[in-house]
């Protein structure tokens, strides 16, 4: 396809991509990767710098912190994508038909959407972890609660903008089936809106559940996650500040990753840019704006 | 061949709680023959597009009832193959994703008629419409906008309709390229016998193609003339409006 080719050009982009991907694939495989047991403890290697058996040196407990940050993946990553993916997946179908049918389920789904997003997001995150208990399930629960109106609404004005649209109301006027037009013919083109609102999301659900676990409200001890590791490593922050450099500087590298890839991603959906990047400048007005979140963690 | 029997349409005016509708198209009714060209013409908000809009199925009429050959065309089995249409918007009127093969391709595939492959036929359209083979595999922004309303014209006869709507569809193209188009639609329409509703506000280009002219004002029809007594119109509103053309 054009969009991995055009990526080998673009370095960024490229190194983006292997990076996301490169940590999906270690989470993924993260018993066979790891060095070492995440929860092994070693007392006698209480906060040990960096040795050929242990590279990243051991925390307070004297576990591996190089195992423990492969193990984090699967937490700070892969749940917080599958999260995204569910709440995506729902605001996506509900979005659609809103904005393909429009009428009174339109008129009903986006007053559910008003309601669900006229909570502030984190109080409600609060809430519910008070509610249900603390945990990570309860946080990607009250994550996909709170996301899937906010991507619903989203789509749904791509949707609204893109059924307008004169090849939309041909294929209507020659009799394609509703389902039809929409597969064929606005998913592609709201792809590049809803990759761009996902993928920025992304970001941000990272950093808020690495939040949550660093005041204590998401993952519970013995297990890894990125946030939590932060907050271990509080309380030698001033002694030996080095400690909190891996579990950081992991989520500052895979998020800043989803950001730029998000970028590109902008440009590589949009047949218009990607044809001839040389004289974007011309279709700097065609392009839909640019999506994003406000609340960063 | 088609009959537009007594159709009415209002839309809500945007507001929740307001009861309020604008009538936009009031008890309209006419005939289109087979092969005739029928005009559409009207000031920008009278209504023209709406009615397009009804006649291609694309929204219901609120009364009345729109027959093609007896049959409702609200039913999409009794529009596909028999009804086509060509709009004004040349940016917006190909998915960007899609090549002219494809674009052309649609309707051809929609009928399910068991043909797998068109590839001759699009050759022959495109060759129809005046564009070279070639252009297959060019995305719609590569196409220049009477190169567009030509692709756009090559997909609306692919199954042979029996009635293409026409809306505006020459009205965002330069003079010499609205006359080319005029032209081939003119030659087009010797050749496969198709009748055109041909929407615009432009009288010239109206009597320039059409047999019959139905003049439209504020929802209803004001006039219908054939277009060699163009100039004996009656009402006062249709010889003003021709009167303005003549000044121009
Ligand atoms: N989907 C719609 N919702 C509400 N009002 C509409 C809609 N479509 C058209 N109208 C209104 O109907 C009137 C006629 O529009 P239109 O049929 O586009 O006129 P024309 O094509 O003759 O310029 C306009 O006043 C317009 O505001
Ligand atoms: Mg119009």
């Amino acid at each position: 396809m054009k969009m991995w080719k055009n990526m080998l050009q673009d370095k960024l982009a490229l190194l983006s991509f292997s990076i996301i991907s490169l940590v999906m694939v270690t989470g993924l495989f993260a018993p066979f990767i790891a060095p070492h047991d995440p929860y092994e403890v070693h007392m006698v290697l209480r906060y040990a710098g960096s040795s050929w058996t242990y590279w990243l040196g051991n925390d307070h407990l004297g576990r591996c912190i190089l195992s423990r940050l492969i193990y984090g993946i699967r937490p700070s990553i892969l749940w917080v994508f599958a999260a995204l993916a569910v709440s995506v997946g729902i605001g996506a179908m509900l979005g659609f038909i809103a904005g393909y049918f429009r009428g009174k389920i339109d008129a009903l789904l986006m007053r559910i959407c008003d309601v669900m997003l006229s909570f502030p997001g984190t109080v409600m995150t609060l809430a519910i972890v008070g509610i249900l208990g603390v945990g990570l399930e309860n946080i990607l629960t009250a994550f996909i609660l709170m996301k899937w109106a906010w991507f619903a609404r989203v789509i749904r004005t791509a949707v609204l903008q893109y059924s307008e649209s004169d090849y939309v109301k041909f294929s209507k006027a020659i009799g394609v089936k509703p389902f039809k037009i929409i597969y064929r013919h606005i998913v592609p083109v709201t792809l590049s809106d809803i990759a761009v609102t996902a993928s920025s999301s992304f970001g941000s659900m990272i950093l808020q559940i690495s939040g949550f676990s660093f005041l204590g409200l998401g993952i519970q001890a013995p297990h890894a996650e990125w946030g939590m590791m932060l907050n271990e490593a509080r309380g030698v922050m001033f002694s030996r500040p080095e400690f909190m450099v891996a579990p950081a500087l992991s989520i500052m590298i895979v998020v800043s990753a989803i950001h730029f890839f998000s970028d590109y991603l902008q440009v590589a959906l949009n047949p218009k840019l990607r044809t001839s990047k040389h004289k974007a400048g011309d279709f700097a007005g065609t392009t839909t704006p640019r999506l994003q979140e406000k609340e960063v963690a | 061949m088609l009959s537009v029997n007594g159709v009415s349409k209002s839309y809500n005016k945007s507001g929740w709680f307001q009861k309020d509708k604008q009538r936009v198209l009031e008890d309209v009714s006419f005939q289109c023959g087979q092969g005739e060209c029928l005009g559409i013409i009207g000031e920008s908000g009278s209504g023209k597009s709406t009615l397009g809009r009804l006649i291609l199925g694309i929204e219901r009429p609120d009364t009345g009832e729109i027959l093609f050959e007896g049959k409702r065309l609200g039913d999409a089995k009794i529009r596909a193959g028999n009804i086509s249409a060509v709009f004004q918007d040349y940016t917006s009127s190909i998915n960007p994703f899609f090549t002219v093969e494809q674009a052309i391709q649609e309707p051809l595939n929609n009928l399910k008629s068991g043909l797998k492959s068109h590839s001759d036929l699009i050759d022959d359209l495109l060759l129809q419409v005046g564009l070279h083979s070639d252009y297959r595999k060019k995305y719609p922004h590569e196409l220049s906008g009477g190169e567009t309303q030509r692709v756009c014209i090559a997909r609306a006869i692919s199954t042979s309709p029996k009635c293409i709507v026409l809306d505006e569809a020459i009205s965002s193209l330069d003079g010499s390229v609205q006359l080319q188009i005029l032209d081939l639609l003119k030659d087009l329409r010797s050749k496969i016998n198709t009748a055109y509703i041909f929407i615009t506000h432009d009288i010239q280009a109206a009597a320039y193609i059409c047999d019959r002219i139905m003049i439209f004002r504020n929802g209803s029809i004001e006039e219908m003339v054939s277009t060699d007594q163009l100039k004996d119109v009656q009402s006062h509103y249709a010889k003003k409006l021709l009167q303005m053309t003549i000044l121009n």
